[in-house]
């Protein structure tokens, strides 16, 4: 006991003394001469690179045709310069490089990953300006993807959390394209044509309207030279216009989703904010306590470990470029549906009126603190912050400052954010699979058509 | 198709292993490769302290973190029938405190040094990891040692967790048809070995589960002897070393660890074949062949030949099943190949799909059949062995961009008997595979006589039916 009390003594002791060796990595952006904005960090202990190159051009864009953000990106490496579909995957295994592209709400964005060895750097690049200057978009692989996407279509049918999420989208952003399925419906997927992705990708898929990511085993000047070359393939066009503003909730919505699942799939929310939002911060660090940090977080405890109702539950604010959500979300055996629900409704009520106590609050402090030398330990994980900092226009000490805007924080400044942002009484309530649904309960046919409805967005 | 289970409910998949480096010692290029290999030599310190434990050090000093695992050799292929579940329950367990850390402690402990920490449990090993500022290392030396032997076990804490466990089920397999249409398969695969064993246990076991049962495993298994300490960081070794005597040193060794019985799955005598009816949309196949693993394969070649094979047909966007069956023939929506060659005891070798739409599934069935009875009459290409080539050997690079992947690749090796040794000569025997070999063990264990087969029968997706338990449930 002895030993204990002494070592957690010292442990404070240096958590006082101890100047906490951040040491972001350090990233370096400028701007190549046709106005695509490069963020690059030098990383040289493994001989590979990454790039990302990252479009506004998510389905925010869709317009009047659900999924065609998807379908452009998942067309980028079906045919290029007269090669075949078959032609590129091989020349891309041939060196060992991988190819990846995808979608979410705001961005569309494909990435190039290979070894620093120089033939293979060279044919991996080559391949993948090729595939981003002279697409083809051929009409077969065109067909195929359709009928991919119906396939992903009816997967989501039997899936009862994504039916939760298509509906929790579609509750919180009505008409706002952010309520539109970013996977399409049945319809959209059908009538799309090959002209509105050609359209779709000279309007958005251009050098003002993205930035390029590099994170790897070459110099500056390697990486200027590699930026020019990128921006050198891609048309100058013009910065995607802004996407409309969102509305938050005037009223609280219950959405019941019939469904046969031993368990109950539960979503609480509402509109949460934006990136480089006033509040971020406030509301991130708040959130930690209430459901962002696991184990240790008060959902979890009250839910979780003191009842037994679930196997894990969370909350979180998913920032956008325009305000994004902040979700509860759980899952529990159907019975007890009400039991969880209004343990849920406690916590999040009570933590909106008083905020965190001065223990939770500092010990969230240590632990964003403590941990962040472990968000950017990898490539992998820097190539997604320079997408981040890039895509939303963050400042590039964003990591360096991050610690330092936390630590700043006080109580009142959160229970403040939460009182102003967050309403119990305004709240969407998805519930897939209840016991016992209700006499108005659908039969199948109109399970399945909720699916048509709203989109997923994490 | 390793099975794992988190706590946060996500799925890590040791399967591929590799061999990790910081300094590049050299290159060479056996001159019928692709491309270059980069020669890896990072050594691993490798530890032993006077009560068993075994420790294993590496280090990577690309960032200020050290990651710590906990590796214990027990799991659900340790079980048997009627206690089913019971490993994994001692995991979720072994976060509800020792008398020295109350339940809570150990999370706000860890959560006040920015520490990542959870769990894994599969069917050969349990594993416990924590991800920490490098300068922190011993706060986690000292929880983790903690637990070791010092858990308490409470019978109300163990009430409330068996539920969330249900709850777990009912979320990974219950509700998802193709994971529950994997559990059969498996169950039915095997017929006396305990691969036969869901990790997660059957929701008859854990409706029946007592705290005595998870009382008389954790005592059993729960053993300096019976476990291997990974750390993998910016840490120096001896340092590590010194802290993992200090922490670990004055745990007592269990005097007998039983020494699992080989349980060496019979002979099949004939194809086997299951439907799973759940509600569900699409559907969908899965075949499994028996097949030899490194541990016991007699030609020491065939599980790389296998492994390569899986390569073949599903390793990257140019493999045989994404060009002639996603592609090509539009057959399948999704086709995937996989060989766990890598655990404790004999596996399978794997071949799963969804129809394309508008096909069906025997149609798909055929042409995955096919593929099969290609591999087996015609030898691979020599360009196609280079294609693959090339990627183990650029992923070989990769895969050392993550030093969780590095330290769990050691532990799991070492865990199932492989010895971490392996790591540095996996790539090396990958690379020496020929067509030929290839060729062989699809002809040798590739036939129906030993093939299970499951097919996932969609029923319609009724609201007004929903899944009941067996009654007995409490």
């Amino acid at each position: 006991m002895l030993k204990r009390t002494f070592s957690t003594l010292l442990m404070l002791l240096l958590l006082a003394i101890a100047p906490l060796t951040q040491a972001a990595p350090k990233i370096e952006n400028w701007t190549t001469s046709n106005g695509l904005r490069v963020y690059y960090v030098h990383a040289p202990d493994l001989p590979m690179l990454d790039l990302r190159l990252i479009f506004d051009a998510g389905s925010a864009r869709d317009g009047d045709k659900p999924a065609l953000a998807s379908m452009t990106n998942s067309m980028l490496d079906t045919g290029a310069d007269g090669l075949s579909e078959d032609q590129i995957a091989e020349k891309f295994d041939n060196v060992g490089a991988v190819f990846s592209s995808g979608s979410s709400m705001d961005m569309g964005w494909t990435g190039l990953r290979t070894i620093t060895l120089e033939k293979e750097q060279k044919a991996a690049l080559e391949l993948w300006l090729k595939l981003l200057s002279k697409p083809d978009f051929p009409q077969e692989p065109f067909a195929r993807i359709q009928k991919l996407m119906l396939v992903g279509l009816q997967a989501e049918k039997q899936d009862p959390e994504a039916l939760a999420s298509k509906a929790f989208y579609k509750a919180l952003y009505g008409d706002h394209p952010y309520g539109q399925p970013e996977n399409g419906t049945e319809q959209s997927v059908q009538a799309m044509k090959l002209d509105d992705v050609k359209a779709f990708y000279q309007k958005y898929y251009v050098a003002k309207n993205g930035l390029l990511g590099i994170v790897g085993a070459v110099d500056r000047k390697q990486a200027e030279a590699l930026a020019e070359q990128v921006a050198a393939v891609l048309p100058t066009g013009g910065a995607a216009p802004p996407i409309p503003e969102v509305k938050p909730l005037t009223e609280s919505k219950v959405v019941k989703i019939p469904y046969p699942s031993a368990q109950a799939h539960i979503l609480v929310g509402q509109i949460g904010d934006k990136r480089g939002d006033p509040d971020y911060f406030t509301l991130y660090m708040g959130n930690q306590v209430l459901g962002g940090s696991g184990f240790t977080s008060r959902l979890m405890k009250e839910v979780r470990d003191a009842r037994g109702l679930t196997y894990s539950v969370y909350s979180y604010f998913g920032p956008f470029k325009e305000l994004g959500v902040f979700e509860v979300g759980l899952q529990t055996k159907r019975e007890q549906t009400q039991d969880a629900l209004k343990v849920v409704r406690d916590v999040i009520g009570k933590f909106q009126k008083d905020g965190p106590t001065d223990q939770e609050l500092e010990a969230a402090k240590k632990d964003i603190t403590g941990g962040f030398p472990l968000r950017t330990s990898s490539n992998s994980q820097i190539v997604e912050y320079l997408g981040v900092i890039g895509f939303y226009n963050l400042p590039l000490d964003y990591l360096d400052t991050f610690t330092s805007k936390i630590n700043v924080l006080s109580r009142q400044q959160i229970a403040d954010a939460f009182t102003r942002r967050v309403q119990p009484d305004k709240m969407v309530t998805v519930i897939v699979g209840e016991e016992d649904p209700a006499p108005q309960a659908a039969p199948p046919a109109a399970a399945g058509a909720a699916t048509d409805a709203p989109a997923q967005g994490k | 198709m390793r099975r794992i289970l988190t706590l946060t409910g996500k799925i890590r998949n040791p399967g591929t292993i590799l061999a990790v480096s910081l300094a590049f010692a050299g290159f060479f290029a056996p001159p019928s490769q692709a491309i270059e290999r980069v020669k890896v030599t990072v050594p691993v310190h490798e530890y032993k302290l006077d009560n068993g434990l075994k420790v294993l050090v590496k280090q990577d000093k690309r960032a200020p973190i050290a990651v710590v695992q906990l590796w214990y050799k027990v799991g659900s292929s340790y079980e048997e029938n009627g206690l089913t579940g019971l490993s994994h329950v001692v995991e979720h367990m072994m976060f509800k405190g020792t008398k020295k850390h109350p339940h809570g402690e150990f999370e706000r402990i860890l959560g006040e040094n920015g520490a990542e920490n959870n769990a894994f449990t599969s069917q050969d090993y349990t594993a416990y990891y924590e991800v920490i500022a490098a300068d922190r290392l011993d706060v986690a030396m000292e929880l983790e040692s903690d637990r070791v032997r010092n858990l308490l076990l409470a019978p109300a804490e163990f009430k409330k967790e068996v539920e969330v466990v249900k709850e777990e089920r009912r979320w990974r397999i219950d509700d998802k048809p193709t994971a529950l249409t994997y559990e059969q398969f498996a169950a039915v695969a095997f017929i006396n070995s305990p691969y036969h064993i869901p990790t997660i246990g059957w929701m008859p076991d854990l409706n029946a589960m007592k705290i005595e049962d998870l009382r008389a495993w954790y005592e059993r298994w729960y053993a300096p002897n019976n476990a291997t300490l990974v750390v993998v960081g910016d840490v120096d070794p001896d340092k590590v070393y010194q802290l993992a005597k200090k922490y670990y040193g004055p745990l007592k060794p269990t005097a007998n660890i039983p020494v699992p019985k080989p349980q060496t799955e019979i002979e099949q005598k004939g194809l086997r074949y299951i439907k799973v009816k759940a509600p569900a949309e699409l559907p969908y196949i899965m075949m499994g062949y028996k097949v030899p693993n490194i541990l016991t394969a007699k030609d020491k070649w065939e599980p790389y030949a296998l492994d390569m094979l899986s390569s073949i047909l599903d390793g990257g966007n140019s493999s045989r099943f994404s060009k002639e069956l996603v592609r090509g023939k539009e057959i399948a929506a999704s086709a995937t190949a996989s060989y766990d060659g890598d655990g404790r005891l004999p596996d399978l070798f794997t071949i799963s799909g969804m129809p394309a739409k508008d096909v069906k599934l025997e149609t798909l069935k055929s042409a995955l059949l096919e593929q099969v009875d290609k591999l087996k009459s015609t030898p691979i290409s020599a360009e196609e062995l280079e294609r693959v080539r090339a990627q183990v050997i650029s992923g070989e690079v990769y895969e050392r961009d993550s030093q969780e992947s590095q330290a769990s690749n050691l532990g799991a090796l070492e865990s199932v008997g492989l010895g971490y040794k392996l790591a540095d000569e996996y790539v090396d025997n990958i690379l020496a595979v020929t067509p030929e070999q290839i060729q062989a063990v699809a002809k040798k264990y590739l036939i129906e006589d030993h093939m299970t087969v499951a097919e996932l029968d969609p029923q319609p997706i009724d609201p007004n039916k929903p899944r009941h338990e067996p009654s007995f449930a409490r």
